[in-house]
């Protein structure tokens, strides 16, 4: 969320979903909310049946692209060069919003400069999307009223993510579409809690509330608060943490409820960092690949074993409530007490409720939240004091840069740092499917769930199919130049020619031993998203 | 949504109410009750049931409050003798070709036709007549359907056709014979199910229940715990009910600031990871190549003194820790202060970035 946190101040969506039926054009965009957020995708349906227009951008033929008013079917990894070209229709036409430029935003001149560079022919060129679909989604969104972007990890989890949001906020600044009901930006976030752990700060260079350990004032806060002195510099990334652990200089690590040796590209890497390890304690609620690593384990609580609370995609806080006592007789937060006590840092709470409140008196964007007031009232941040009704728009006024102004990123299109090509003739892109979540430690073991979707399968298209000579439920060997894992195939049109599909939900057959290690260097973020691959007919006879 | 306020006249009490309202919203608003079997806040009225009709002063029929917009000064009485009459009726008919089957019923206690019969007094023995005797359709993983106990009032073939636009359910059958169908006969009609229950959210009957939670317990004996689903991040709210210690169910929270009731499959119908049997249930500590269990105690002495080596050793820097978008907002602060208490170092990440 690096990048709206640049272009806007906050990296977070700037309205709520329930003002998305009243939304009159919808831009989709490199989500595919039927599969991985099917209750947005209510909200989303209902603006259709309201009448909303669409817009999607997705090289694969989702639910939502089937019934757009145009579709930008993009190449993956074109994300930037599709963006610029349609600020560089807009500002041709003059479909701009002056006034909300002038009075609202910061570096105009420079992104009007760099869009100079991305005439549609070239943007024709590098996407593949027709040029006069991309006037018709300039001319569309740019005219609409109450106009959103909806966008997913197809955006996010690209070596340029970050950069992709960005190119995002420079479209809908472009427009003035952001500030108003119904009028915004929305990122729609992979796992459960990413908005709350964002926020509150497990991050090497923030502390939480999104304070930088840089700055004195708000270290001197904590370290009053905490009682200990707080680094200035920033500590490791977790990329580099894994890094510097095969190199020998780091050497003890803690893992609450990750599975990266599963669910990180390049797993490879992943474990032999692991592997290297002097120590490592893996906290989770079962047995996963990174589990095997561990030199100690503790039994984590699920969901329902806790107190506490999650903090949704539109930043709303909401309360978990413990309905059964943990499985192993100790709650997550209990735990991480336990140990701190032991190693001489003493935590002392009763309950969840006064970690909120420690919460409230060191972030501001938490600030007016209360276990007491989240029984009464529902609450989006930021709330930051306790007779604060909370935010359901962000920046109907001010962004939340120094200056209040948003700002734009002048950017070029890098692509993905593998393209196909004749070794590797296919782009892969990985995703999710509605039944199924991340490692699949949880949806695995809902036995109805594996009696519909008990495997992984490849998504091909009939024209790439008939090639090949392939039909449904083949086996195929599926390697990339990092990787080799075999799947059964999927004959389907919503894969375009020259473009596979693979969910990440499956150990057995792990697309993250095919994709690739280059990486978001702002962010860190992983490229899941696209890679070059082969595709291979195994014979008859094989079995898995 | 114009919110222009007007003025009618409930049950003789001058109420307030917004232009768009409907009778029924703007009685609810009052705090006045209207029975109904057919609406669900989450569809378009419909209609089509009655039982929320209603007598409004001037007009000579009764008027079904659910699908009725108010006007001005409209005079409105919910309890007359004429509409608690008609209401008796409704629920006799009804009950005339319903398998009287409530002890032993899934939804008894949470079923609306249940509640009604008891309310207006109804056994169902005023109507004699042909009564269904279709065969209980289990093909679906997630959900039974007892089409028996139908009251064909149309709500899972609207929601799975209008909310979730899934077009799994239709009507099957003609006159009497009508009964919604389709997704609980053949196993996915399969391919186009999306196994939300939320057709089961809505039933009003026991005509469709969860099958999981068949056989588990009925609503009076479960504990009901309001909590946030732990898969995306949409953060739909609904109740965990829990008996004897266990999840066996998941049910609608009709108030959810998200979701209004609506669930997705995982959300609904993805919990049996809570009880599965490969839970870690005591601390493990690796042993050559095996983990061996150990008490929470021992497992806290061995963390604290191998980080505590390590960091003697080999410094604050040598050592951090990974949190998780899994995990709470107060395990993540936590988390984040202990390794800046505890390890002293700012070593600290998640995977929010994803
Ligand atoms: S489970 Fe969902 S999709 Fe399937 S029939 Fe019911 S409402 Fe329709
Ligand atoms: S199955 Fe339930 S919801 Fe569907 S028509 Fe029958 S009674 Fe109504
Ligand atoms: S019910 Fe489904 S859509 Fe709602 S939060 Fe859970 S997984 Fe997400
Ligand atoms: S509830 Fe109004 S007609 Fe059925």
């Amino acid at each position: 969320m690096a990048g709206l946190a640049t272009s806007l101040g906050a990296g977070a969506a700037t309205n709520s979903l329930a003002q998305m039926p009243e939304i009159d054009t919808l831009f989709l965009f490199g989500s595919n909310p039927t599969e991985a957020h099917p209750i947005v995708s209510i909200y989303l349906k209902k603006a259709l049946r309201n009448g909303a227009k669409l817009i999607v951008g997705d090289p694969r033929k989702t639910w939502m692209a089937k019934r757009s008013d145009v579709w930008l079917n993009l190449s993956p990894g074109t994300n930037i060069a599709m963006m610029n070209g349609l600020v560089h229709a807009i500002l041709k036409n003059g479909w701009e919003n002056k006034e909300f430029i002038k009075n609202r935003t910061e570096d105009f001149d420079a992104l009007r400069e760099k869009v100079k560079e991305y005439n549609l022919k070239t943007v024709e060129k590098i996407t593949g999307v027709p040029k006069q679909k991309i006037i018709d989604a300039a001319r569309m969104y740019s005219h609409a009223d109450k106009a959103m972007i909806v966008y997913g990890l197809g955006v996010t989890e690209h070596r340029t993510g970050t950069e992709n949001a960005m190119a995002i906020a420079n479209l809908a600044l472009v427009c003035g579409h952001i500030g108003r009901p119904s009028t915004g930006i929305m990122a729609l976030r992979g796992q459960n809690n990413v908005q709350g752990a964002s926020d509150l700060g497990p991050a090497p260079n923030i502390l939480p509330g999104y304070q930088p350990v840089a700055n004195a004032d708000a270290r001197a806060k904590f370290e009053k608060a905490w009682n200990v002195p707080i680094l200035a510099a920033s500590g490791l990334k977790s990329v580099e943490m894994l890094d510097m652990a095969c190199q020998g200089k780091f050497r003890g690590l803690y893992i609450m409820g990750e599975d990266p040796a599963q669910t990180d590209p390049n797993s490879h890497e992943v474990r032999r960092a692991l592997k290297s390890l002097k120590f490592l304690v893996v906290q989770d609620i079962f047995h996963t690949e990174t589990t095997q690593y561990a030199d100690v384990i503790l039994p984590g609580s699920s969901f329902a074993e806790k107190d506490g609370t999650f903090t949704n995609g539109e930043r709303r806080i909401q309360r978990v409530r413990k309905a059964i006592e943990p499985v192993a007789g100790l709650a997550d937060w209990q735990i991480i007490c336990r140990i701190a006590n032991r190693m001489g840092y003493p935590m002392k709470y009763n309950h969840p409720s006064e970690i909120m409140d420690e919460i409230a008196s060191l972030t501001p964007i938490y600030g007016g939240i209360s276990y007491d007031r989240l029984e009464r009232e529902s609450l989006q941040w930021p709330c930051p004091t306790k007779d604060h009704p909370g935010t359901k728009t962000l920046y109907t006024d001010l962004f939340s840069r120094p200056g209040g102004k948003a700002k734009f990123v002048a950017l070029d299109h890098k692509g993905s740092g593998e393209m196909p090509d004749k070794e590797y003739p296919f782009a892969l892109i990985t995703g999710r499917i509605r039944e199924h979540y991340n490692n699949g430690s949880m949806s695995r073991r809902v036995p109805g769930i594996m009696e519909l979707v008990p495997e992984e399968h490849l998504e091909l298209n009939p024209a790439d199919a008939k090639k090949m000579k392939l039909k449904s439920d083949d086996w195929v060997s599926v390697s990339s130049r990092r990787g080799k894992i075999k799947v059964r195939v999927r004959v389907t049109s919503r894969s375009q020619r020259g473009n596979v599909f693979l969910t990440f939900h499956f150990p057995e057959a792990l697309s993250n031993f095919l994709t690739s290690e280059h990486r978001d260097p702002i962010a860190g973020t992983p490229e899941y998203k696209s890679c070059a691959v082969k595709i291979e007919k195994l014979p008859k006879s094989y079995q898995a | 949504m114009s919110n222009k306020k007007i003025k009618i006249i409930l049950n003789g009490v001058k109420t307030a109410c917004d232009k768009d309202d409907t009778v029924f919203n703007a009685a609810k608003k009052a705090g006045v009750f209207i029975p109904t079997l057919c609406h669900d806040m989450r569809l378009e009225p419909y209609g089509a049931c009655r039982m929320c009709s209603v007598e409004v002063k001037g007009v000579s029929r009764l008027l079904p409050a659910c699908s009725t917009p108010v006007s001005e000064g409209m005079d409105v009485r919910t309890e007359s003798r004429t509409v608690k009459r008609v209401r008796k009726r409704l629920v006799s008919l009804l009950l005339s070709n319903h398998p009287n089957d409530c002890m032993r019923c899934e939804t008894s206690g949470a079923c609306k036709l249940q509640n009604l019969a008891y309310e207006y007094k109804v056994d169902g023995m005023e109507y004699g007549g042909e009564r269904w005797k279709l065969p209980i359709r289990q093909a679906n993983p997630f959900i039974v359907y007892e089409p028996n106990k139908c009251i064909v009032c149309g709500r899972c073939v609207r929601i799975c056709n209008e909310i979730v636009m899934a077009g799994t359910i239709d009507f099957t059958g003609r006159g009497f014979n009508t009964v919604p169908d389709t997704a609980f006969r053949v196993a996915r009609t399969l391919s186009i199910c999306e196994f939300c229950g939320q057709c089961v959210s809505t039933c009003p009957t026991g005509a469709l229940t969860d099958k999981k939670a068949r056989g588990k317990g009925r609503v009076h004996e479960m504990k009901r715990v309001k909590t946030t689903c732990s898969y995306c991040g949409t953060g739909c709210s609904f109740y965990l009910n829990v008996k004897d210690d266990k999840v066996v169910r998941v049910s609608s929270d009709f108030f959810g600031p998200v979701n209004q009731g609506d669930l997705c499959v995982k959300g609904r119908y993805g919990y049996d990871f809570i009880h599965s049997r490969d839970r870690i249930k005591t601390p493990l500590v690796k042993r050559g190549d095996k983990f061996v269990k150990t008490s929470w105690d021992r497992a806290f002495a061995i963390i604290a003194s191998n980080f505590e080596k390590i960091i003697k050793r080999h410094g604050s820097d040598s050592v951090g820790a990974f949190s998780s978008s899994r995990c709470t907002n107060e395990e993540n602060f936590l988390l984040a202060k202990f390794v800046r208490t505890v390890f002293k170092t700012n070593n600290v990440d998640n995977c929010a970035r994803v």
